[in-house]
């Protein structure tokens, strides 16, 4: 059954829009995450549920309740922001207990929530702390409990971990969706950190310039983009242009050298121009990768910790494919300019549009 | 690694990078020793501009012959003293109170919802530097000596409008005062962050707002009272001759000596009352802090 529920949701800021025609149904506890680029939409939808903004048009609906033209106040949305907003002038067991004073509960369950939540968020002795005395992750953990305490319909995450740095991140991702998972809320996480979006969520909304690009599971985002758009912004994809030969057939001819996709081509005729989208982890340095085989000269070879990318020139006018294998210490990397044969199986091309490629690279990386 | 081991490595170098930070503190103040000779030059020359006319002004106050502190003793035994000191007190208090409950909120509200209309806002508040207090207090007695609204007839009347004349000369130290705490706090996330937890307006005012601005009201309110204190031409024209200001006036006309010593007892009492400042934002320091990995 739909919890959150949002319909033909538009912001318009004057003449600009900044979300359009925006639809979403989250089921109860699930996470959703909207993913995309600085100036996407992404954090005004959120501030919509929320209530800091008023829809242009369009409604959201939450548990049955349409909650569009409610006052933040009495959404009963909890919400943690990018930089934490706990209050300076209260001490952490303050902070946490703030919403269940609004609310009138008595101090003896107050007291019982705060010191709950406080070894929730691994933080049982740091009650009487204030926010200066405590790291940014331990500011965001409080933030956290503070936004759980009023035990909201949805909580909302508002890019909460770009202030802090790598390691801290990563621990604190798993803390919240482990947290998120203990207590079964529904709730909707921003991010432009694709990393993040896949890893937590169990549904990602892709956004771009105000609209929605696709809507789906981290393993369908990743692996059957639905637009150029994310195949280019999530994770690393060839983009490469292809030649339709048989559209029937699913055959295409790359740098001169045919292939095959997994499905008949539909959005093209013979002899026009596609673009074909590869995962470099899912091609093949040698034959064993698949049907699909191109032969080409080793342009450049990347050292990037666990994995090594390839790149390999396929044609004289500079179309290469990137490929990734894991490093393995006993193995050696092809050198540059060795003559190479790539392999893939047609699952793993994936037409993402009529027309040429878009001119990125033929790496896009996200 | 696991969750756990993983916090325990943050923590540790969170600890390592505060143990990093406080000895670079330590090393810094240990290069910096006494600080160079250029700056205690101009501290001392600094120090005897302000100490020197005080001095002179004590020792002055002393010449009274044969009893030194006579001037102290009969300025502290005049009930007029007192009393005047009262007065402008009470009256700085409700002028204060008037002030903040109009500064405070238009201050936040312009921030928060019409940041454009800042400038104007700061303007208005810069007009009683413009307009000069005689010009201020002529225009109140015009329009109020007669009727319909006849308040200068009356003390309680001639009160209101001095509390009022008193409001307007505190606007321009009360909104930068103000204004600046409102800059050292993120004001419009705070105000989302507490409205998410169901906070309505009166509550982030009083719960969120006016606490983080501790300071900044304290020296608002400080420097109003100071102004209230010793104002005389806005007192002496409403002929309330009662406050403090015109006191001190009165009495510069008919004794030589206690002047000086009034001079420095009001003197100390704005140290004080500067000292309370220091004293009640102690601490405050870094509680801004909003943001930042560390």
């Amino acid at each position: 059954m739909t919890f959150l529920e949002l319909t033909n949701v538009q912001k318009r800021f004057g003449e600009v829009a900044a979300v359009e025609d925006f639809n979403l149904s989250a089921q109860r506890g699930e996470f959703v995450s909207f993913l995309g680029p600085s100036g996407c939409g992404k954090t005004t939808t959120l501030r919509m549920i929320a209530g800091f903004e008023q829809p242009t048009e369009g409604s959201i609906v939450v548990d049955g309740t349409d909650i569009t033209n409610r006052p933040p106040n009495r959404r009963n949305v909890g919400m943690v922001f990018q930089s934490y907003a706990l209050f300076p002038n209260m001490t952490v067991g303050d902070n946490i207990g703030f919403g269940l004073k609004v609310r009138k509960t008595p101090s003896s369950k107050i007291k019982a929530k705060v010191e709950e939540l406080l070894g929730i968020i691994n933080l049982p002795d740091k009650g009487n702390r204030y926010p200066y005395q405590l790291s940014g992750g331990q500011q965001q953990r409080v933030a956290l409990a503070r936004a759980l305490a009023i035990e909201p319909q949805v909580l909302l995450l508002d890019e909460p971990l770009s202030a802090l740095d790598a390691k801290i991140r990563i621990v604190l991702r798993k803390e919240i969706r482990s947290i998120q998972r203990q207590l079964g809320i529904t709730t909707v996480y921003v991010t432009h950190d694709q990393e993040e979006a896949l890893s937590l969520s169990d549904r990602v909304v892709v956004m771009s310039e105000g609209r929605i690009e696709q809507i789906g599971s981290p393993a369908a985002i990743y692996n059957f983009p639905a637009t150029p758009f994310v195949a280019s912004f999530v994770g690393t994809l060839n983009l490469l242009g292809a030649n339709v030969v048989d559209a029937s057939d699913g055959r295409l001819s790359v740098g001169g050298q045919e292939v095959r996709a997994a499905r008949p081509i539909t959005e093209a005729r013979n002899g026009s121009t596609v673009t074909l989208a590869l995962r470099p982890e899912s091609i093949e340095l040698g034959e064993g990768g698949g049907s699909n085989r191109l032969r080409g000269n080793v342009e450049d070879v990347s050292f990037l910790g666990s994995i090594v990318r390839t790149r390999v020139r396929l044609s004289a006018d500079g179309v290469t494919v990137s490929l990734d294998t894991f490093n393995d210490p006993n193995l050696t990397p092809p050198a540059i300019e060795e003559l190479v044969t790539v392999s893939f199986p047609p699952e793993a091309s994936l037409v993402i549009g009529a027309g040429p490629a878009p001119e990125v690279d033929v790496v896009a990386e996200g | 690694m696991t969750a756990e081991s993983e916090v325990a490595a943050v923590s540790a170098n969170t600890a390592r990078a505060a143990e990093v930070s406080k000895a670079a503190r330590r090393e810094a103040r240990r290069r910096r020793g006494f600080g160079s000779p250029w700056a205690w030059l101009i501290f001392i020359l600094g120090a005897i501009y302000f100490i020197v006319p005080l001095l002179g002004t004590f020792e002055y106050s002393l010449r009274t012959r044969p009893d030194n502190l006579l001037a102290y003793r009969q300025v502290l035994a005049d009930p007029k003293f007192a009393g005047g000191l009262l007065y402008s007190f009470i009256v700085g208090v409700i002028t204060i109170i008037i002030s903040l409950l109009i500064i405070v909120p238009t201050a936040y509200w312009v921030r928060l919802k019409v940041p454009r209309l800042r400038p104007i806002v700061e303007f208005v508040t810069l007009m009683p530097f413009v307009i000069p207090p005689i010009i201020l207090v002529f225009g109140l007695i015009r329009i109020y000596s007669i009727k319909p609204i006849q308040l200068t007839a009356s003390n309680f009347g001639s009160d209101l409008l001095l509390v009022a004349a008193y409001v307007v000369l505190s606007f321009p130290y009360m909104y930068r005062a103000v204004d600046t705490g409102l800059a050292a706090i993120d004001v419009r996330t705070l105000t989302e962050a507490a409205q998410s937890l169901g906070s309505g307006w009166i509550r982030i005012m009083w719960r969120v707002i006016f606490p983080n601005l501790r300071t900044s009201l304290l020296s608002g309110a400080f420097l109003t009272l100071a102004i209230v204190i010793g104002e005389y031409t806005i007192a002496n024209f409403l002929g309330r001759n009662v406050a403090f200001g015109p006191y001190l006036s009165l009495l510069g006309r008919n004794a030589p000596y206690q002047p000086a010593a009034v001079s420095l007892i009001s003197f100390g009492l704005t140290w004080f009352a500067m000292g309370i400042i220091a004293f009640l934002g102690r601490g405050s320091r870094g509680r801004v802090q909003l943001a930042g990995a560390h």
